[in-house]
């Protein structure tokens, strides 16, 4: 399977370059094929607020590498929703996991069956998501675990 | 009066202990506790049967964390261990005691000081994250740097990553017990920073690569000092190799040991030389070649087995290698700008200032609300000493990028631990985690 004959089955799937617009419901299906294209490697997830630029507001963006074919793949996914879902790719690069922890503890986007969905970077029971663009900066008190047995 | 000076003199233990001197408690161990540790130790001895085949009931397994303060943890890593005896089964890194919120703050901040942030990151290769970020913006406002630019920043972050491997070598000898190979590492690194300093005026944390070139020309005297560092450096790897290589108890601790192969490296998206040297040929300097590397000559080290030893080795041959484009690319160094010559982008000299209101304008103009780049996102990626160093950046026209991601190589990389670390002995994480020279910076952000 070449990486051309990728896109045959996902009509909704808009290529340019190496950058690809999918249908979130087309993701596993797509993650896939691209395994067996031959994208070994998923480099990178990561994701965009667009608040007030786009609707819908959160973007999930999936950096992919092919060793044997020396190339680069970039998915783009616009999620739907406040509280977006997405299935998870760990089952098919495992090298997601702490990526997709990173993106759900920073934007609140829940990969479904993620084996260990938990905040990564910020304290357990931080409250919000941080690079949401209606989360200000600076203007946030500091939140520490131990605050209330301080007397 | 010589009867009167010798009742002078203490003699230990023939005074009684007056215990009611002090509060806190009995200052002296009592007898039996100092015969019950004795006892503890003696029977401490392990003996060769230690690995044991069958699965042990889970009261038999105990979890400990190991950081985050642990010295031999880089920084503020946290395992959690679950031992079953001395042997590790399962392990879990936790992460984010370093958490400063390096991309919300990259928000907040122009395209022009954006490198002042992505270069506290990886702190042992601030040179590559302010490529990285410069090669991004770069790419989305359509410019290029000029050619004596483009040689110099593949001199500083060649030079970078020597300086980079040597602290992995410094600190790997450290906490497998070669102290001297420390002492050798941080000295010889010092070298390069002397030179880092000479030309940016920082030891770290430079803010020299910018979008559109470099902040200021190489120093007087540069190529002195540039060969100096490629005619030490190998001959100090000769040292190393009379420490480390022909060293009994290195090649015991380390060959063998944090075993990852070429399949698990790609699966948990493990790059640099981890990957390399669990014989996968992956260089981005090769792969997608950036700063025109593609017209220097030099190899790409590989390993065979992904244990610690190898991705020793592979450290090693990149110091070699490094040197090498070094040299090249002091031979070429082009003359001309260092800069871009777009008014929009850089900032005017100094005393063009005075003289045109014009350059006034655009200084101001740069200085407060920064220079605006087109609307796109992008992802560009280099190779640090780490692995795939990546930054995704999304402008929506402003003079401030929308949304800054760092692909750190170390946060991926972490996640071989496990693997690495899977039945193995707790005395060989400390081996495995420096083999993986992770940056907590770099992880946490």
């Amino acid at each position: 399977m070449t990486a051309a004959a990728l896109f045959e089955g996902f009509p909704e799937a808009v290529a340019e370059g190496d950058v690809v617009r999918l249908a979130p419901n087309d993701l596993e299906a797509f993650a896939r094929a691209a395994l067996q294209a031959g994208y070994e490697m998923c480099v990178d997830v990561t994701a965009v607020d667009y608040l007030e630029e786009r609707e819908p507001r959160f973007e999930v963006v999936y950096n992919l590498v092919s060793i044997q074919h020396r190339s680069r793949l970039r998915l783009l996914l616009a999620v739907e929703g406040d509280e977006p879902h997405l299935t998870s790719v760990t089952p098919i690069w495992p090298g997601a996991g702490f990526a997709e922890r990173e993106v759900y503890d920073m934007f609140g986007i829940v990969f479904e069956g993620h084996p260990d969905l938990t905040r990564i970077l910020m304290p357990d029971d931080w409250e919000g998501y941080p690079l949401r663009k209606d989360f200000a900066v600076g203007s946030v008190p500091v939140q520490f675990k131990a605050a209330h047995l301080v007397t | 009066m010589a009867d009167q000076r010798t009742e002078e003199i203490w003699v230990a233990g023939t005074e009684e202990w007056d215990g009611a001197s002090t509060d806190e408690g009995a200052q002296t161990m009592r007898e039996e506790e100092t015969a019950s540790r004795l006892a503890e130790q003696i029977g401490a001895v392990v003996s060769d049967d230690y690995v044991i085949e069958d699965e042990a009931a889970d009261d038999e397994r105990m979890i400990i964390n190991m950081g985050p303060q642990h010295p031999s943890t880089h920084g503020v890593l946290r395992l959690q261990l679950e031992l079953e005896g001395e042997i590790i089964r399962r392990s879990k890194p936790i992460i984010g005691y370093l958490h400063t919120g390096m991309e919300k703050t990259a928000e907040t901040l122009t395209f022009m000081q954006g490198p002042t942030n992505v270069t506290r990151m990886d702190y042992l290769a601030p040179f590559h994250n302010e490529l990285c970020f410069s090669l991004a913006v770069e790419k989305l406002a359509g410019i290029e740097a000029p050619p004596r630019a483009q040689v110099i920043r593949v001199l500083m972050t060649e030079l970078n990553r020597i300086s980079s491997h040597l602290i992995a070598l410094a600190t790997n000898g450290m906490d497998i017990g070669a102290i001297s190979m420390m002492l050798y590492g941080f000295r010889d690194r010092e070298l390069i920073l002397s030179f880092f300093e000479k030309t940016t005026g920082l030891r770290m944390n430079h803010n020299y690569i910018r979008p559109g070139g470099v902040a200021a020309d190489l120093p007087p005297g540069w190529r002195q000092d540039v060969e100096e560092i490629c005619r030490v450096i190998p001959q100090r790897l000769d040292d190393y190799d009379d420490l480390l290589q022909n060293n009994p108890i290195w090649l015991e601790r380390t060959k063998g040991v944090g075993v990852i192969t070429g399949e698990e490296c790609l699966a948990y998206s493990i790059t640099g030389p981890p990957l390399r040297a669990s014989g996968v040929n992956w260089d981005l300097r090769k792969a997608f070649p950036y700063s025109g590397l593609e017209d220097y000559e030099f190899e790409v080290p590989l390993g065979q087995n992904g244990d610690v030893y190898d991705r020793y080795r592979v450290k090693v041959e990149e110091i070699i290698q490094s040197v090498g484009i070094v040299r090249q690319a002091a031979e070429r160094m082009p003359k001309g700008d260092y800069r871009v010559d777009d008014r929009k982008i850089t900032p005017p000299p100094r005393k063009r200032i005075d003289e045109s209101m014009e350059a006034l304008i655009h200084h101001f103009k740069i200085f407060t609300e920064g220079f605006r780049v087109p609307t796109g996102e992008t992802y560009v990626a280099i190779e640090s000493p780490r692995g795939e160093l990546g930054c995704y950046l999304v402008s929506n026209g402003a003079g401030k990028p929308w949304r800054m991601h760092t692909r750190a190589p170390s946060f991926y990389n972490l996640q071989a631990l496990p693997i690495m670390m899977a039945d193995s002995l707790v005395a060989d994480t400390i081996a495995t985690i420096a083999s993986l020279d992770p940056v907590m910076g770099d992880v946490d952000r």
